[in-house]
């Protein structure tokens, strides 16, 4: 049971990782953060069809009520998961992520209520303190060369 | 603004089974400038110690079919250090893991070690390289500020456990984390389980994956055995999440 939790999580961290850490880099395969991060004050058109490419997968909204000057709500597209639907939506201001929120998550079985009572709110809390670590680098066991792209030190190469 | 600080490079480059990740000066980048002398000299080493490659000199000295007088210098001193760690570990960390001569335990960690020093040789006066997730930092990240290492938590994917922060220092990791258990207690020849991972932290990285190497492998005798060592300091997790870490640690916590 733990073993399945464990391998959810890491599948779940991953996109997470993916999502967290916004930028205009190339090769993210699963997900893409867009925006320019300005805010009710920018531009608050759609994205042009001509940048919205295959990983493109979050839209942003500027005009979401209750935003404060300077930051930008960020809704990602449902990502269709082996354990179901899951979508995110990021509050991100002065390019900080400053909250995560599950906007649809697996509900039907019991891994997926654990999931949804255990894991989502670990991985958020998780990943805005590893963010907010300010790190150069992440040493841990060795990642293949497979791996890696799901790592943190990836996500640091692309320019966190 | 995504993208490397003002007038740094990150490259990140496959080899060696995983991915090597360099933070250099902007001026390093180029060809043929230091980095791209540093990546040529890594994957000479992978096709020279590769034992995934039955053409390497290492798998041929392993088969017979090559003398070491006959291979490359570093061979013999790639060899020559692993023998050093062996007797310092008492055996727990070997060049013949499972009876065959696969170096890979000291390999990587000195490739990476000697990849960074290139580039202190031409000039850099600050940079790191990450082989996999074992880090040799030079110099410091900026005027009166600290390297930050993340070190992750090998119970729960994607957080860290601890950041340590120093300059010129080294950091590598031994776990489970990716590949399930991999490092055999060559005593006994069985997987050792009793560490989710161990962490080594100090002056050279050829050192310091040698160390969480033998520290993994020694499980319970891991504290003990890291506290004697001089110049090096470690910190462990145990897989019920227990950790411990050695009385010199604290020097290196950011």
């Amino acid at each position: 049971m733990r073993r399945a939790i464990l391998a959810i999580t890491g599948t779940i961290a991953g996109l997470v990782a993916l999502l967290t850490f916004k930028s205009h880099a190339p090769a993210i395969p699963t997900a893409t953060v867009s925006g320019t991060g300005g805010g009710v004050t920018s531009t608050s058109s759609p994205v042009p069809a001509s940048e919205a490419g295959p990983g493109q997968s979050f839209s942003t909204d500027s005009q979401a009520g209750g935003l404060q000057t300077g930051e930008t709500t960020l809704t990602g597209q449902v990502a269709s998961t082996v354990y179901g639907p899951v979508q995110v939506q990021l509050l991100v201001r002065r390019h900080k992520i400053i909250k995560v929120s599950i906007l649809q998550q697996p509900e039907s079985t019991v891994h997926d209520l654990q999931i949804g009572q255990f894991a989502f709110p670990q991985l958020i809390s998780e990943t805005l303190s590893a963010q907010s670590a300010k790190i150069d680098a992440v040493s841990g066991a060795s990642y293949t060369s497979a791996g890696y792209i799901q790592s943190l030190q990836s996500a640091l190469d692309r320019g966190l | 603004m995504a993208g490397p600080r003002s007038g740094r490079l990150r490259h990140a480059e496959h080899v060696m089974g995983t991915v090597v990740s360099f933070d250099v000066p902007a001026w390093a980048g180029g060809d043929p400038g230091p980095l791209g002398r540093a990546v040529r000299w890594l994957h000479w080493v992978d096709a020279t110690f590769s034992t995934y490659r039955d053409d390497s000199e290492m798998s041929r000295l392993g088969r017979g079919s090559l003398a070491l007088a006959d291979c490359a210098p570093e061979v013999a001193e790639v060899l020559a250090a692993c023998a050093d760690v062996s007797v310092l570990s008492g055996g727990y960390f070997t060049a013949t893991p499972g009876g065959r001569l696969d170096p890979s335990g000291y390999v990587k960690g000195w490739a990476i070690e000697h990849a960074a020093a290139m580039l202190t040789e031409s000039g850099s006066t600050a940079h790191t390289v990450n082989g996999g997730g074992d880090i040799q930092c030079v110099g410091d990240r900026g005027p009166g500020q600290p390297w930050r290492v993340g070190i992750t938590d090998p119970l729960r994917p994607g957080a860290l456990a601890l950041v340590v922060a120093g300059r010129d220092f080294a950091v590598a990791t031994s776990g489970v984390a990716e590949r399930g258990p991999h490092i055999i207690n060559p005593h006994t020849g069985q997987p050792a389980t009793a560490l989710a991972s161990v962490t080594v932290v100090g002056p050279s990285l050829a050192a310091a994956d040698a160390y969480a190497t033998a520290a993994f492998a020694m499980s319970r005798h891991a504290r003990d055995w890291a506290e004697s060592l001089d110049g090096y300091e470690a910190f462990a997790i145990a897989p019920d999440g227990a950790t411990w870490q050695t009385g010199g640690l604290g020097a290196y916590l950011g």
